[in-house]
């Protein structure tokens, strides 16, 4: 199935190089430049308003940016219209045309080709057919989008996006809409559909854990400029600022002070070399907290609020004596022994990201 | 079907009472003096009444109404089309500035709007006279008539496609050009199915409305009879020259074309039975 899926040309880079858009004087885009990869699954990620969605649009060719180029393989497409640029774009709110039947949905793409251009009656067929089962919905071609559930919408969205064998697949919030379950099984998908396509793909998202489970590569977006590109756990491992810190991945945010290369908070100690001396604030991962049951050089009391967790991971829900409320993560493996609510532990900080504080 | 009462129920007096009173409203304002159209028309029997409609004047005036709605529903249509495609789903200057002008017509007195076209098109007017030296004749004839008409009859499209445009969005607009739809592909195969219902409710209003006008076209017209009458007008003639038996009997015609138009719509329910769960 994957080899007829695959589209005859090689997949295409993408590039934003300095894109600026702004939405009534409100700069939405500050010199954006991003760069996706041929054949790359690539993640926008970002809270709301920060512009993500924007850049995919402008990408897309739903939005034209005020300056700035987008290249596709190298041709600037910074004006062509959608139509031109080859790409698929999924809507969050899935914009099925909803008078129209699944398959006339997936099909839709190749009705609207000039006649030169549309392929047969039963190519179209085939090729719907091929789709529905890509995406899972064999023999539900004679639906209508309002007898589907979210999470079938949304793959016929895809569908009928890759219907049109575009160079470029660009997918908003896929999954913002769905409730968890559906969501994790369609991000499962997505993966698989990708590796059986090859399309290079851009997605949006706000959800750090589905930014950093599905894509290849992550762009952390901040009012309107990139905050760090990278591998996904490069992102997470090291983050640049305290906001891509604090954002991908639970962390623990500390206020202390930085004197001769070591952060200090309370009683809170970490190594922060090369930042610079002065009010400082510290993200630790709530795997990089140990916690011990006897007292140790270095660790700190806490006492034990609340354990939760059912998973490989369980969380623990700390305060120390100063107040500070912390959140810790241990394996559940046996290694380590869990403490129960109330409990007194000696907590040891084992690493974490220091940044200077203003 | 169960007897226990539900907590959300209203109780049946209350029920009946609300059904009843809006039975009896519809009965003293509508059904009554619909049913006096007929009865009065038929009170002398059939022959006054084919006689009142088949005289030249009546089917003169049968003939402009027909003429007049035939013009200015199919404008009327386009330009409604065009005006809610616009304001329902692109963003410009001027905007809110055109969604006033469309309602202009609504909230201008019909007899007001016929009074401007005398004075841009009539001989004192504007372009009175040149019009005169090109031997264009418009107020007083049925050019008149159907400008004026256009006029008043402009909001009903418009005003039915522009909140179910805005309701249901762009996203599927964006998906179509996304995929590659043109402009026009876009409208007829994703707007336009979407909208229908409110664009066929929006030409039965102004159908109506176009073959009901009095106002306006009472200024314009100058009532010469059998060749500026519409049919309303050509009610008011008769009425007031005290020929009941026949300004009922036209009366009753103009009810019957109305009433034609809304057997049109049961129709189209029957045809397109999925199309209607999409209005509103």
């Amino acid at each position: 199935m994957s080899a007829e899926l695959k589209t005859g040309s090689a997949p295409l880079e993408v590039r934003a190089v300095e894109i600026v858009k702004s939405f009534a004087r409100y700069p939405a885009l500050n010199s954006v430049s991003l760069e996706v990869r041929p054949g790359e699954l690539m993640a926008l990620l970002g809270p709301s308003g920060s512009g993500k969605t924007t850049l995919l649009r402008v990408i897309a060719g739903l939005e034209f940016p005020e300056a700035g180029r987008v290249e596709f393989g190298g041709a600037d497409v910074t004006f062509a219209a959608a139509a031109e640029r080859g790409v698929g774009f999924v809507f969050q709110h899935y914009a099925l045309f909803r008078h129209m039947s699944v398959a006339q949905n997936i099909a839709f793409g190749l009705d609207v080709r000039p006649r030169h251009r549309r392929p047969s009656g039963v190519e179209r067929r085939r090729r719907v057919e091929t789709l529905l089962r890509l995406v899972s919905l064999e023999g539900m071609g004679e639906r209508k989008p309002a007898q589907l559930s979210g999470g079938q919408r949304q793959r016929v969205a895809l569908a009928r996006a890759l219907a049109v064998e575009p160079r470029v697949l660009l997918l908003d919030e896929p999954f913002g809409a769905l409730d968890a379950t559906v969501r994790k099984s369609l991000r499962r998908e997505l993966r698989r559909i990708h590796e059986a396509t090859g399309v290079t793909t851009l997605f949006v998202t706000h959800d750090q854990e589905e930014a950093l489970e599905l894509a290849d590569r992550v762009a952390v977006l901040r009012d309107g400029r990139i905050e760090q590109i990278g591998l996904a756990n490069e992102v997470y491992d090291h983050p640049v600022s305290a906001f891509v810190a604090g954002f991908v991945g639970d962390a623990n945010r500390l206020v202390g002070e930085v004197r001769g290369g070591r952060f200090r908070a309370g009683e809170m100690a970490l190594a922060g070399a090369g930042v610079r001396d002065g009010a400082a604030e510290a993200y630790v991962r709530p795997h990089h907290i140990d916690l011990g049951a006897q007292p140790a050089p270095d660790a700190v009391p806490a006492t034990v609020l609340r354990i939760a967790g059912n998973g490989p991971v369980c969380r623990v829900d700390l305060r120390l004596e100063d107040g500070t409320h912390l959140e810790a993560a241990i394996a559940r493996n046996g290694a380590s022994v869990i403490p129960s609510q109330g409990d007194v532990v000696y907590t040891i900080v084992t690493g974490g990201h220091v940044f200077a504080l203003g | 079907m169960s007897r226990t009462l539900r907590p959300s129920e209203d109780p049946i007096w209350l029920r009946a009472g609300v059904l009843f009173a809006v039975a009896l409203f519809m009965g003293v304002m509508i059904v009554l003096p619909l049913a006096t159209v007929f009865l009065t028309a038929l009170s002398k029997g059939l022959d006054p009444v084919i006689e009142a409609i088949t005289a030249p004047d009546a089917l003169a005036a049968v003939r402009l109404t027909l003429l007049t709605a035939a013009i200015s529903v199919p404008v009327n249509l386009v330009f409604g089309v065009c005006a809610s495609w616009a304001v329902a789903k692109h963003d410009f200057a001027g905007k809110s500035l055109l969604i006033s002008l469309i309602d202009l017509p609504f909230s201008v007195s019909p007899v007001v709007a016929g009074l401007i076209y005398v004075l841009v098109f009539g001989l004192q007017g504007w372009l009175g006279p040149w019009l005169e030296a090109h031997d264009i004749h418009i107020i007083f004839a049925a050019p008149g008539i159907v400008l004026a008409t256009i006029f008043v009859t402009f909001p009903f499209v418009a005003r039915e496609l522009i909140p179910l445009m805005e309701a249901q969005g762009v996203d599927a607009e964006e998906a179509a050009v996304s995929l590659g739809a043109s402009g026009l592909a876009t409208f007829f195969r994703v707007t336009a199915p979407n909208v229908r219902w409110g664009l066929v409710y929006g030409v039965l209003l102004c159908n109506a409305r176009a073959m009901g006008e009095f106002g306006a076209v009472s200024v314009v017209s100058g009532r010469i009879r059998g060749v500026t009458t519409t049919m309303p007008l050509h009610v008011e003639i008769l009425y007031s020259e005290y020929n009941f038996v026949g300004a009922f009997a036209v009366a009753g015609l103009l009810c019957l074309l109305a009433l034609a138009t809304l057997a049109a719509k049961a129709m189209l329910d029957l045809v397109w039975p999925e199309g209607r769960a999409h209005v509103g």
